[in-house]
């Protein structure tokens, strides 16, 4: 019997003359269930990147706010005066160790939630990683001004213990913490996924073959490890890319811009809005390219 | 396989992690009980009266309405476009297929102020007035590409034979769907609701550039910031919501086996 | 069957082609056809005529819409006065903030959007947004306090132009210098001591552009060869001294503040001892019990005059009125300018002042005459025509540009 046929006098009703005809026509159901998805993210995503993008290619009358639909480079061109080049780096060089960071942290971590907890155990660390994101991300930036402020928490605790007064907020260091500290649930989630996913039997063969726990953890567990930390460090790595609330709350206004806070400056601040669109193709460059080798390392299914 | 020495050791890293992680929320659930509205440590005087202020703010009650409706509406359009998303791509292979399936991580890839900037500029373009409307609409794009994500993940993870077999012994399309394939999805499709609610009710950087006059939550903790003339309330409002987020979160946990299938599934 | 799978394999293609191209071309043509009407829409009022000069406004005051949406400074829609204003009018008032006047243009753009009402602006947003047709002319009847409004605040060239009024004034104040009282006993004479390296890394100022205006005045004094008249009208040559002074001026620098509770955070824990304020942060640092001051150096202040403006698109018209007729009035006057720190343009509002807090009045200089406010250089936009008639002052744009080289 070829499959799906549909026997005759018993399941003849509407619905299965329909999904039998649908499971012929594959094409048909590939059409039904991708075109709303890709309609809204052609129709909205992708047409609203295109407008934001082309109005790189404009300028604004400074005085109307009114965009001139003239095409120029000039805005390109103005991506290498200083200070951009050096707040590109200076970006890209915060959300790098902010990665590398969190992956840090979130392996030995993820790693205990996924091999060593109990069910019971996994569950409360499962709860404990995501109950951060409920609280307010505004709230935590915040609460970090508090603590590393002058004469704040940290101040506090060094004081007590004779370390001296670091007095660390409104620096790059003090962005770094913080970014670090509110991706990481963005990194643990995906890693702890791939470690998860190591059948037991690997490293029963790795033992069986005289590997010892280094070189068992060396050459089988990080490799496997190695697309959920990637695909960690796509969050991490687009979310300080473009994020301006932290420099805004916790960045001193000198020497701790991101592109994130100069793009919403020349929307707001400075009204140049083609500027802004501009310095958007940086990061969308950037991680089109970080994407394209993410997948080559086979994040897209550890994410 | 690990030793005593490294789980002692490991015991001491997530202990210290999860010092780091619930610091600055400590910090938060501490400071809504502070006094003085100007916030620094130490203490000086403590109160309870945020909390009166902060049940009797009018402005605090529609700002978390409004969240509640952008989310739950957000939620359920990205339930059924992530889950028809991951179907199409999963089940069929057609040309552009690979470049469909980096197409549709990049709002989360793309960081939120280029996403909000390019609705913004689009929604302008076309005269859309900003609203609820635009706003649910900002939050639907990139809470589709979570449910996208843990529904392909899981049907990557399970058998399509299931399917099939179902079909041989006389189930057509939709039972099938609704007696075999559900249940295998349903726990992704539990937590990629949960996490797609949990990231539009504390959105704020897209919604600040898709919302007109409109006050989410976190679009009114902004601007208490700004205004730094009540901020143990927000440290109050902050407080209430994750007390009232761990049950659920803890279900959801419970509900999906710590977050997927465990170990001793097939691959 | 080979063909079957050959021909199933290209209709499963063709039909994925055509579910991507649909919803293309959709996005295509609804782009290019919301494109053709937008760009003349958008390419008109780009003379020095106020594009909604000749709109007619209306000639009473009817129901209230039941809501009102503002675009305020931090502090100028305070529940002390919202709240009467709501149980009396039936009108909700919610208030988006923006710290700079940019931002407010911003937010304002395309006649506020069909969602904002009414814009508090500064000086130096009033024209961009008058030029730039996102307000609309005002029927000063319907306001009866603007007869009590001082005399040089009634039709001041920010808010009208050729007769035609956009708003009503507000309030005004200076930016001015908040120190910390345990720092300094008695109170700077001079602005000299946030460019001095004596309190290195110590000082906080404004990140806004219009900075250098400040940075200007004190040149105007200390520089006296570089004959600065108008901080907001620079030649080419007194705009890079300015500049120059804040880049030596930058290391100095902790921090520079874009929400005023940020700098209020500053000094409560002691990283800053003194910097540029406005009023409303002393106010709220002296409630927290923090021991600070605020002055006016010797050399003046730069300072802001506000109007609510109202927004061509607003959508609650009449409840904007009620907002621009009642926050005119004495007792409301007052209540602000006190709450804030800043000058009421309302006359009458001195005696009220007192009784709402003693002495206020004289220390917010409400009962001087309108000579004494000539010493304030109020914010106003700077543009390439200057007012001696020259066509070479540096525009704001250029004001932009540089200050981000000034802060990285």
């Amino acid at each position: 019997m070829v499959k799906g046929e549909v026997r005759e006098g018993r399941e003849s009703t509407g619905v299965a003359r329909v999904s039998a005809a649908l499971w012929r026509r594959a094409w048909l159901r590939a059409a039904l269930t991708l075109s709303p998805p890709l309609a809204w993210f052609l129709v909205i995503y992708l047409a609203s990147l295109i407008v934001m993008l082309v109005t790189a290619f404009w300028t604004v009358n400074p005085f109307t706010n009114n965009l001139e639909h003239q095409f120029t480079l000039s805005n390109f061109a103005a991506l290498f005066d200083a200070p951009i080049p050096a707040i590109i780096g200076r970006t890209v060089l915060i959300a790098a160790l902010v990665t590398v960071t969190d992956a840090i942290i979130a392996l030995p971590f993820a790693y205990f939630m996924a091999r060593i907890a109990t069910p019971r155990v996994r569950n409360a660390l499962f709860v404990a990683v995501l109950l951060p994101l409920w609280a307010s991300y505004l709230a935590r930036v915040y609460a970090w001004i508090i603590i590393l402020t002058k004469d704040g928490t940290l101040d506090w605790t060094t004081q007590h213990l004779g370390l001296g007064s670091p007095n660390i907020a409104y620096t790059n260091l003090a962005m770094y913490i913080v970014f670090s500290y509110i991706w990481l649930p963005f990194m643990i989630l995906p890693v702890y996924g791939a470690l998860e996913r190591i059948p037991d039997s690997f490293i029963e063969a790795s033992a069986d073959l005289g590997a010892r726990n280094w070189r068992t953890l060396r050459s089988v567990v990080l490799p496997l490890a190695l697309p959920g930390v990637v695909a960690g460090s796509i969050f991490t790595f687009s979310l300080t890319l473009g994020d301006y609330i932290t420099p805004l709350l916790i960045g001193s206004g000198s020497g701790t811009n991101l592109i994130g806070n100069v793009i919403y400056d020349n929307i707001g601040l400075a009204n140049n809005l083609p500027f802004a669109a501009a310095l958007a193709f940086v990061p969308i460059v950037i991680m089109t390219v970080y994407l394209l080798v993410a997948r080559a390392l086979g994040a897209f299914e550890a994410m | 396989m690990e030793g005593r020495a490294t789980r002692a050791a490991l015991v001491v890293w997530v202990a210290g992690v999860l010092v780091f992680l619930f610091l600055p929320i400590t910090t938060i659930v501490i400071f809504a009980f502070d006094r003085s509205n100007v916030q620094s440590w130490p203490i000086r005087n403590w109160t309870t009266h945020w909390f009166l202020v902060a049940w009797e703010d009018p402005a605090v009650r529609s700002a978390l309405w409004l969240s509640v409706k952008a989310g739950v509406a957000a939620t359920i359009l990205a339930l059924v476009l992530g889950s028809a998303a991951a179907f199409g791509v999963h089940r069929f292979r057609f040309f552009g297929r690979d470049a469909v399936s980096l197409f549709l991580v990049l709002p989360i890839a793309l960081p939120g102020i280029i996403t909000g900037l390019a609705l913004r500029s689009f929604f302008t373009f076309d005269g859309i007035n900003l609203s609820l409307v635009t706003i649910i609409i900002g939050h639907t794009t990139f809470c589709i590409v979570v449910v996208y994500n843990n529904v392909i993940s899981r049907l990557r993870r399970t058998s399509g034979s299931l399917g099939e077999a179902s079909m041989d012994l006389g189930a057509h399309g939709l039972q099938t769907f609704r007696y075999v394939t559900l249940p295998t999805i349903a726990t992704a499709l539990v937590s990629g609701a949960l996490l797609a609610f949990g990231l539009s009710f504390d959105e704020v950087i897209v919604t600040t550039f898709t919302a007109g006059a409109q006050t989410t939550l976190p679009i009114w903790i902004f601007g208490q910031i700004r205004l730094g003339q009540q901020l143990p309330e927000v440290n109050v409002v902050v407080t209430v919501v994750l007390a009232l987020t761990v049950v659920p979160v803890a279900l959801a946990a419970r509900l999906t086996g710590g977050g997927g299938m465990t170990r001793s599934t097939v691959q | 069957m080979i063909y079957k799978t050959f021909f199933r394999r290209r209709r499963q293609s063709a039909a994925m082609i055509v579910a991507l191209a649909l919803p293309l071309l959709i996005a295509g043509w609804v782009s290019g056809a919301a494109a053709a009407p937008g760009a003349a829409a958008r390419s008109a009022g780009s003379g020095l005529t106020p594009p909604t000069q000749n709109m007619k406004p209306q000639q009473s005051i009817g129901k209230g819409e039941g809501q009102l949406n503002l675009i305020a400074w931090e502090g100028y829609a305070q529940p002390e006065w919202v709240k009467p204003f709501e149980q009396q009018t039936g009108c909700r008032v919610n208030a988006k903030y923006a710290g700079s006047s940019s931002e407010m243009v911003s937010l304002m753009a395309n006649g506020g959007g069909g969602q904002y009402d009414l814009v508090s602006a500064s000086g130096d947003a009033d024209l961009r947004l008058i030029y730039g047709g996102d307000v609309k002319p005002v029927n000063l009847k319907l306001i009866p306090s603007w007869k009590q409004l001082r005399p040089f605040l009634q039709s001041p060239d920010f808010n009208t132009i050729n007769g035609v009024h956009y708003g009503v004034s507000l309030q005004f104040g200076p930016n001015d210098l908040l120190y910390s009282t345990k720092v300094f006993p008695k109170a700077p004479t001079s602005w000299s001591v946030i460019y001095s390296k004596k309190y290195a890394g110590k000082i906080t100022i404004p990140n806004n552009p219009i900075q250098i205006a400040d940075a200007a005045l004190y040149l105007s004094v200390h520089a006296p060869s570089l004959k600065i008249t108008d901080p907001y009208e620079l030649t080419q040559t007194q705009f890079n001294a300015a500049v120059n002074l804040l880049k030596e001026q930058r290391p100095l620098v902790k921090a520079y503040w874009s929400l005023a509770s940020a700098e209020i955070s500053l000094f409560e824990n002691g990283e800053t001892v003194v910097g540029a304020a406005w009023p409303y942060q002393t106010g709220q640092l002296k409630a927290a019990g923090a021991k600070v001051a605020d002055t006016i150096p010797s050399e003046g202040a730069t300072g802001w005059a506000d109007s609510w403006l109202l927004a061509t698109k607003a959508p609650h018209p009449n409840c904007a009125y009620k907002w621009m007729a009642y926050i005119t009035t004495a007792k409301v006057q007052a209540e602000q300018a006190v709450s804030y720190g800043e000058t009421p343009d309302n006359s009458l509002a001195c005696p009220i002042m007192d009784k709402l807090s003693k002495g206020s009045c004289e220390s917010l200089h409400a009962n001087e005459p309108d000579a004494y406010f000539k010493t304030i250089k109020f914010w106003k936009t700077p543009l390439a025509q200057c007012d001696n008639g020259q066509n070479d002052c540096v525009p704001f744009q250029d004001w932009e540009t540089a200050w981000t080289q000034i802060t990285g």
